[in-house]
């Protein structure tokens, strides 16, 4: 399990990495600091540059403006050419393939492979030269970019406190029965406050460390059953009792009760008023919806005593 | 890469939509799915990861249903007025909502073709 989570969170970054070179630019990878030659310089004193530096070329430059390149293939032609006293403006090459500092690394990257060059000299928009980018510049700027990313997600994940889940408590907790139990009231024949109940419900198990999917679930349903106590009955109540095991909501009413319970759970079949129709509710989807979202439904019903409602939740792991 | 994400200021923008309350948060919210139905229990029948409402409905259970179903942004549509208690309660929640007077038809067309995927089962 924690070795599958490791290899996502691999693949992740590597997808994240990809995306990187959409979003990157070349500024951000260049470096900007850079050893540059001038074209009245030897050839010899390139050598010299090279070997001190531990480069393999360098941008010539002339009163800041790039005039050209020059790499170690050329001082090895100069050698065979025995032409160390040439001068760099004679040897380079002057038709410079260069980069701008806004463009995407996703062309950079191409631009090496299409045309097999060691290092390519930046330009900002006023064509002056303002940097370097080779393989291992690009290389080294994602890196930076994916630690920082990195770091930044994981104190994100350090700065918020473990949420405590409510298995955790009652495992934490020692009685020999233990429950939470909450209650609402509902008014009947009005649908101006229904949801309150299962709004306020929600918020106390989301407070109590109940996870989302499951909070989700037993909100729906009780909000379904909350309707449908404000829509049909003169009014009842809404309890939710929390325990080790999961959560059970009862949804109880005092009548008028449902003549035909079968028929009620049928998807589509309602008696609602169209007042309630009105509000958005009373589709015949209320009961189906509760069944669907409840691991256990019990529906009981006397005309004219009233309903009670049974819905019950498991934690799941 | 994924689905695509869609800003809640940009959904309000390609809507023509006027916002009503939330404008301050919408800029940080992303959505990738979106629902629409007039009949809450269609909208409560299914999980919205990361979705938004667009709903003909314009009173407050438009708005109750959006915070049980974990619904990010509601946008009622053919320009019908929310009531106050909607209003109200979507400022409580701190549930962006806007109104485009853009028809149902036209305002799901308008999101599906910039992308927005339909919510699951």
């Amino acid at each position: 399990m924690a070795q599958q989570g490791k290899q996502q969170s691999v693949m992740d970054r590597i997808s994240r990495t990809q995306e990187m070179v959409y979003e990157m630019t070349v500024g951000e990878v260049m470096a900007s600091k850079m050893v540059t030659v001038r074209p009245d310089h030897t050839m010899a004193e390139f050598r010299v540059l090279l070997r001190d530096n531990k480069i393999s070329g360098t941008p010539v430059v002339q009163d800041g403006r790039l005039v050209g390149m020059i790499s170690i293939e050329d001082l090895i032609s100069a050698l065979t050419d025995n032409a160390l006293h040439a001068l760099v403006g004679d040897r380079m090459k002057k038709k410079v393939e260069c980069l701008y500092t806004d463009e995407l690394l996703v062309h950079c990257i191409a631009k090496f492979s299409k045309l097999g060059y060691r290092r390519y000299p930046v330009l900002n928009r006023d064509n002056e030269l303002v940097g370097i980018v080779t393989k291992s510049s690009i290389v080294e700027g994602l890196l930076r970019k994916l630690e920082i990313e990195y770091e930044r997600s994981e104190t994100k994940e350090n700065s918020a406190p473990p949420r405590p889940t409510m298995r955790k408590f009652f495992e934490d907790v020692f009685a020999d029965e233990i429950s939470f139990t909450f209650k609402y009231n509902v008014v009947g024949q009005s649908l101006k406050h229904a949801g309150k109940a299962a709004s306020e419900l929600k918020n106390v198990l989301k407070n109590l460390g109940i996870c989302p999917p499951l909070l989700r679930r037993i909100g729906v349903a009780t909000y379904e059953a909350e309707i449908n106590l404000a829509s049909y009955t003169q009014g009842g109540e809404i309890r939710a009792q929390v325990e080790k095991w999961g959560v059970t909501v009862e949804a109880v009413d005092n009548g008028p009760g449902i003549p035909d319970v079968e028929k009620a759970l049928q998807p589509g079949y309602s008696t609602a008023p169209d007042w309630v129709r009105e509000l958005g509710f009373g589709a015949g989807m209320g009961l189906v919806n509760i069944q669907k979202c409840s691991d256990e439904m019990v529906l009981k019903s006397t005309v004219p005593d009233g309903t009670h409602l049974t819905m019950r939740f498991y934690y799941t792991t | 890469m994924g689905t695509l994400d869609m800003n809640v200021r940009e959904i309000v923008t390609l809507l023509d939509a006027e916002v009503i309350t939330g404008g301050e948060r919408m800029d940080k919210i992303d959505v990738q799915r979106c629902f629409s139905a007039d009949l809450m229990s269609d909208v409560l029948a299914r999980s919205h990861n990361n979705g938004i409402l667009l709903t003909g409905l314009a009173n407050i259970q438009a708005v109750r249903t959006a915070d049980i179903a974990d619904i990010k942004a509601v946008c009622i549509v053919r320009g019908k007025t929310p009531d106050p208690s909607a209003v109200e309660l979507a400022r409580q929640k701190s549930i962006p909502l806007f109104v485009t007077k853009k028809t149902m038809f036209e305002a799901c067309g308008i999101l599906y073709g910039k992308g927005l995927q339909p919510v699951g089962d």
